[in-house]
């Protein structure tokens, strides 16, 4: 497949994106460099400075809603792109109505209680809509640990041990990787057929 | 009986075991976790009352937090 089939097919499609930190930003902007047409993506939080040793804002974007600032970042690498963005807290009812219509769905929460709910929603609502889950990127180095690992309709992106503290937190490359590759499974699942 | 847990064979002494008492006995002491008997998803506040039978495929996915 060329780069413009490619773009010619993604343009159809929506993914869906759950959290805009250091998975979903990165994410996003991976996804819309290869002509994703939609992107849905929702977050409550606002840009802070910790945030910019891993997640894709800019100092100058500090204090902003994050899916504000996530749309301002990907409307600068394609104008084009379409971005649908909820600034609020997903849980189990607006999560279903917000992702309804989405391919796939991207995990890119922080905390494990709330990857809890929503793969917990999703698999109830829709267990055929694939779900990519991000799960263990902290620390640096130990590459060869990182793996997907498909389990039914959910694929399970990171090496699944490394949970964040403060003698292992999350920064750019672990968190980046982990955020491309689900890009990359996103698309495995759309160039498919 | 014998179970499949994460892919590997596993044989329990009982005939058939509750998720919550599975999870105790293999140690499984993580909070956030997703589990799955023959590919369905089992909620939460379902563990007491489901039962795994010989031949289940289990399985049981930490969540860590990180993101």
């Amino acid at each position: 497949m060329t780069f413009e089939e490619i773009k010619l097919r993604l343009q159809k499609k929506t993914v869906g994106i759950a959290g805009a930190g250091g998975l979903g930003s990165n994410c996003a902007v991976a996804l819309v460099r290869v002509g994703i047409g939609t992107i849905v993506i929702a977050d409550f939080d606002v840009v802070s400075e910790g945030n910019l040793n891993r997640q894709y804002y800019f100092f100058d974007q500090i204090g902003k809603p994050k899916v504000n600032a996530i749309k301002e970042n990907i409307q600068r690498i394609n104008p084009m792109a379409n971005v649908i963005t909820w600034d609020l807290k997903l849980d189990p009812q607006n999560l279903n109505r917000i992702f309804r219509n989405c391919d796939v769905v991207v995990e890119a929460f922080d905390n494990a209680d709330q990857k809890e709910m929503l793969i917990e929603t999703i698999l109830t609502a829709y267990p055929e809509k694939p779900l990519i889950v991000g799960l263990g990127m902290a620390g640096w180095g130990m590459n060869d640990t990182i793996h997907v690992r498909k389990i039914d309709n959910m694929y399970i992106c990171g090496d699944e041990v490394s949970e964040i503290h403060n003698e292992l937190p999350p920064i750019a490359p672990r968190v980046g990787i982990v955020a491309n590759i689900q890009a990359n499974v996103v698309l495995e699942i759309l160039l498919k057929d | 009986m014998k179970i499949i847990l994460n892919n590997n064979p596993e044989t329990v002494d009982v005939d058939q075991i509750s998720i919550t008492e599975l999870l105790r006995r293999k140690n499984y002491s993580f909070k956030m976790l997703i589990v799955k008997i023959n590919g369905k998803l089992v909620k939460k506040d379902e563990y007491e009352a489901s039962f795994i039978k010989d031949g289940d495929d289990v399985m049981v996915l930490h969540l860590i937090s990180g993101g």
